[in-house]
C-alpha cells in the first residue's frame, strides 16, 4: 500500500519549530521583537505608560512563579496533577488584562495566568488540581468562568453568553480561550459559525501552542489557523503570543471591535508550550530538545524585562522587588496547598441539584450513617 | 508461551497480534501513535505498523467514529482509542445513531464491526470527566455490544476477538488496574469474549462484578472466608448481552446476590441484573438482590473518591445485609 500523505505543503511554514533566524511573518503582529526592541503598528498601537508596562512585567513574573510552584508541589505529591502554562505567560496576560470589568472568559484549564488578571486567587486554582473541588473560584463575582477539561465545550458556552449579553443591549464582550487541537472540534466549529450567525460579542482567543498533547499543528490543520475565520466569516488575526504589547493591543482591538456591534474575532496567539501537556506527559517521546531551545530563545518574560532594561523603563530596584513578591507569593501558594483541608463526604451530594431530591437525600443520610458506623467502631 | 504481563501490556500485545493476522485492522485515536496513547497501550505500534495503520487522529471524537463508521463500510476494522471515558460523549451520537443502528437500518448487508477502547472508572487521582463509567448509556443501546475486562488473559483475547468480531464493540478498559499482573498463555484456547465466568467458588452470597471492581469483589471474598462466610465471586465479563446463566446457577446455590459496580447505582447495570435475578430466581432467592455502586451524584473531585468507589468494606456491608435477611 502507498503511504498515505500524511502533512501538506500548503501548511503554513512557520510552525513550532521555527527558528529565530527564519523571516518574520508578515501576517504576524508583533510590538517587541525577541530581543524587546519596540516595533510600531499604526492598525494596532498601544501607548502604556513606564508603570502600566512594569505592571505588566510583573504579571509575567509572578504568574510564572505560582506555575513553577504548582509544578513543583504536584511533583511533592501535594497536587493530583498540574497544567503548566510555561511560556504562554504574555498570551495569557496579554489577553486577560484587555478585558473589562464587565467582560467575561470562558477559559480551559489552563489560563492561570488569565485568572490571575480576574483577581482569582491562585489557591482557588490550585485546589482543582489537588482534587478538592471543580474550582473554588466565584465565576460570576470574577467574570472568570470554571475550567472546562472536556475540549472545546466552552466555546459555545462563550457564543450563548455573548449572545446573552447582546440581548440584555449590555456593552460587553466575551473572550473564549482554545487551543490549536481543540479547534478540530465539531463544537468550537459550531461555536464559530454561531458567532458569525449572530454576530455574537465574542473573542475567540486560541493559543496556539503546537501541540494537542503530543500531536503537533499539521494534524489539526493545513492552512494557518486564524485563516479559518474568513471561512466563517470574520475577521482573524495572528499575534506572536510571546509578546504581552502586542496580544494586548491586539485582543483589545476585537474586544471593542464585539463590544460596538462589530461580532467576532478569531486571534491565534502564536506561542510555544514549553513544558510538558500535564505534569503526567513525556514530551521527549514526541519533541526536540532542540525545539525547546529555540522556543527560549522567544522567552516572553525576558522579552519584556529587555524592553524595560533597554528603555531605561525599571532599574535594578524594581527587578529585585518583583522577585521578592514572586517568592512570597510561592511561599504562600505553598503553604496555602499544604494546608488545604480536605472537603467533607458530603460536599458531593449537596450541589448536585438547587435542592435535593428525596432519593439523594436518602442516599445522603445513609452515607453518613456508613460513615459513622466507622468512627463509632462498629467495623 | 507463557508471559507475566500487565493489563496494559497484554492489550499492547493482543492488538498487535490482531494487526498481524489481519491488515484491515486500523487503529485510530488522539496521540496514540508517537506518543503511544496516554496510558502507553499502543506503544510501538505506529513504529512497527507505520503511520497509515496506527492513525493520531485529529483532536474529535464525533470524527474518529464517524470516520471509522465509513472505514468499516470500505472493509477496514477500525479500532478507536477514546482518550478517557469522559471523552466518549462527543462520540455518542455516531455511537449511538449510526454505529449501533447500520447494521440493522441496512438489515444485515452493512457490518460494522468498529471497536470502541475506552479506559474507564475511577480511582486514578484525576480531575473531572477521567474517571467515568458509562458502560449503562451503551448498554442501553441496542446493536451496540459491550464487554469490560478485568484481567491480563482477558485483555490479551478479549481485544483480539472484539476486533474478529462482526458487531461494534464497546471495550470497557479499567484504568486503575492497567498495572495489574498476571501470567498469560498466549498459544491457549480462549474463553468467548461474550460469557460470564465464575472467578471463585462459594455458597453463601454470590457477588457479580466487572471491570475495575473483579478485584475489589475477589478481595472481600478473601475477607469474608477470614469471617467464615464463602462468597462466590463472578466476572460479568459481558455487559451486554448479559450471560446470566452461570449467575442464575450460582444464585440457586447461594439465595444471595450482591451486584457491584462503580457507575451510580440508579438505572444501572446492577438494576437490570438484580430484575433478571428476581425473575429466574425468585423462589430460590432469599434476600432481595442487593446494588453496591457509585452515588447518584456527579463523579466527586479526587479527594472524595475513595468514598464515592465501593470499596471492600461496601462490598461487605451489603454481604452482612444480604445475609441478615
Ligand atoms: C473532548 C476531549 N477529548 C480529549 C481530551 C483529552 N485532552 C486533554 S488536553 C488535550 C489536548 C488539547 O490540545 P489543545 O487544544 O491544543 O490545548 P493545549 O492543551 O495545548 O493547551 C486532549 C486531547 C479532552 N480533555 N477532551
Ligand atoms: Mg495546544
Amino acid at each position: 500500500m502507498t503511504a498515505l500523505r500524511q502533512t501538506t505543503e500548503a501548511f503554513d511554514p512557520v510552525p513550532g519549530a521555527a527558528a529565530p533566524h527564519l523571516p518574520q511573518q508578515p501576517d504576524l503582529v508583533q510590538l517587541l521583537t525577541p530581543e524587546g526592541e519596540r516595533v510600531e503598528r499604526p492598525d494596532y498601537s498601544v501607548d502604556l505608560s513606564a508603570e502600566e508596562l512594569r505592571d505588566l512585567y510583573r504579571d509575567l513574573v509572578l504568574v510564572r512563579r505560582w506555575d513553577v510552584e504548582a509544578t513543583a508541589l504536584q511533583r511533592q505529591g501535594e497536587l493530583g496533577i498540574w497544567a503548566s502554562l510555561l511560556g504562554q505567560e504574555a498570551a495569557q496576560v496579554g489577553a486577560g488584562r484587555a478585558m473589562q470589568p464587565g467582560d467575561t472568559a470562558f477559559p480551559t484549564y489552563r489560563e492561570h495566568g488569565v485568572a490571575w488578571t480576574r483577581g482569582v486567587d491562585p489557591l482557588h486554582v490550585i485546589s482543582l488540581f489537588r482534587g478538592v473541588d471543580n474550582g473554588g473560584w466565584d465565576p460570576v463575582a470574577t467574570g472568570f468562568n470554571l475550567y472546562t477539561v472536556v475540549i472545546g465545550a466552552q466555546c459555545l458556552h462563550a457564543t450563548g453568553y455573548a449572545m446573552g449579553v447582546q440581548r440584555d443591549g449590555a456593552e460587553h464582550a466575551v473572550l473564549a480561550f482554545l487551543g490549536d487541537g481543540a479547534t478540530s472540534q465539531g463544537e468550537v466549529n459550531e461555536a464559530l459559525i454561531w458567532a458569525a450567525s449572530f454576530s455574537a460579542p465574542v473573542v475567540f482567543f486560541c493559543q496556539n501552542n503546537q501541540y494537542a498533547i503530543s500531536v503537533p499543528l499539521e494534524r489539526q490543520s493545513r492552512v494557518p489557523l486564524y485563516q479559518r475565520a474568513a471561512g466563517f466569516g470574520f475577521p482573524g488575526v495572528r499575534v506572536d503570543g510571546n509578546d504581552v504589547l502586542a496580544v494586548l493591543a491586539v485582543t483589545r482591538a476585537a474586544l471593542a471591535a464585539a463590544r460596538e456591534g462589530q461580532g467576532p474575532t478569531f486571534i491565534e496567539a502564536f506561542t510555544y508550550r514549553m513544558g510538558a501537556h500535564t505534569t503526567s506527559d513525556d514530551p521527549t517521546r514526541y519533541r526536540l530538545a532542540s525545539e525547546l531551545e529555540e522556543w527560549k530563545l522567544r522567552d516572553p518574560v525576558a522579552r519584556l524585562k529587555a524592553h524595560l532594561s533597554r528603555a531605561g523603563l525599571a532599574d535594578a530596584a524594581f527587578f529585585s522587588a518583583v522577585e521578592a513578591e514572586a517568592d512570597e507569593l510561592a511561599a504562600r501558594i505553598r503553604t496555602g496547598t499544604t494546608e488545604m483541608p480536605d472537603p467533607p463526604g458530603t460536599a458531593m451530594f449537596d450541589a448536585v441539584y438547587a435542592e435535593i431530591t428525596p432519593p439523594l437525600a436518602q442516599q445522603r443520610e445513609e452515607f453518613l450513617a456508613y460513615q459513622a458506623s466507622f468512627e463509632e467502631g462498629e467495623r | 508461551m507463557t508471559q507475566t504481563l500487565t493489563i496494559g501490556k497484554a492489550l499492547n500485545l493482543g492488538l498487535r497480534r490482531a494487526m498481524e493476522d489481519d491488515a484491515k485492522v486500523v487503529l485510530m485515536g488522539e496521540d496514540i501513535g508517537r506518543l503511544g496513547g496516554v496510558f502507553r497501550i499502543t506503544d510501538g505500534l505506529q513504529k512497527d505498523f507505520g503511520e497509515d495503520r496506527v492513525v493520531d487522529t485529529p483532536l474529535a471524537e464525533a470524527g474518529i467514529l464517524g470516520t471509522a463508521v465509513g472505514l468499516a463500510m470500505r472493509g477496514y476494522r477500525p479500532v478507536c482509542e477514546i482518550q478517557f471515558d469522559g471523552f466518549v460523549f462527543p462520540a455518542a451520537n455516531q455511537i449511538i445513531t449510526q454505529v449501533a443502528k447500520i447494521h440493522a437500518r441496512s438489515r444485515g448487508k452493512l457490518a460494522m464491526p468498529v471497536v470502541i477502547r475506552i479506559p474507564f472508572g475511577g480511582g486514578i487521582g484525576a480531575v473531572e470527566h477521567h474517571s467515568e463509567s458509562p458502560e449503562a448509556y451503551f448498554g442501553h443501546t441496542p446493536g451496540l455490544k459491550v464487554v469490560a475486562v478485568s484481567n491480563p488473559v482477558d485483555a490479551y483475547w478479549g481485544i483480539q476477538q472484539a476486533i474478529a468480531h462482526p458487531d461494534p464493540v464497546v471495550f470497557l478498559e479499567p484504568k486503575r488496574r492497567y498495572w495489574e499482573k498476571a501470567p498469560v498463555d498466549t498459544d491457549a484456547t480462549p474463553d468467548p469474549l461474550f460469557a460470564a465466568r465464575v472467578l471463585r467458588g462459594g455458597d453463601d452470597v454470590t457477588v457479580l462484578a466487572y471491570g475495575p471492581m473483579v478485584k475489589t469483589a475477589l478481595q472481600a471474598a478473601e475477607a469474608a472466608a477470614d469471617e467464615g462466610r464463602s462468597l462466590e465471586v463472578v466476572d460479568l465479563r459481558t455487559l451486554s448481552p448479559l450471560d446470566l446463566e452461570p449467575v442464575f446457577e450460582s444464585v440457586r446455590r447461594t439465595g444471595r446476590c450482591v451486584v457491584v459496580h462503580e457507575a451510580p447505582v440508579s438505572l444501572g447495570l446492577g438494576a437490570e441484573i438484580a430484575a433478571r435475578v428476581t425473575e429466574t430466581c425468585f423462589h430460590s432467592l432469599e434476600a432481595p438482590v442487593l446494588r453496591v455502586g457509585g452515588y447518584d451524584t456527579p463523579y466527586p473531585p479526587s479527594k472524595l473518591e475513595e468514598e464515592y468507589l465501593p470499596d471492600l468494606d461496601r462490598v461487605l456491608d451489603a454481604v452482612d445485609r444480604s445475609l441478615e435477611f
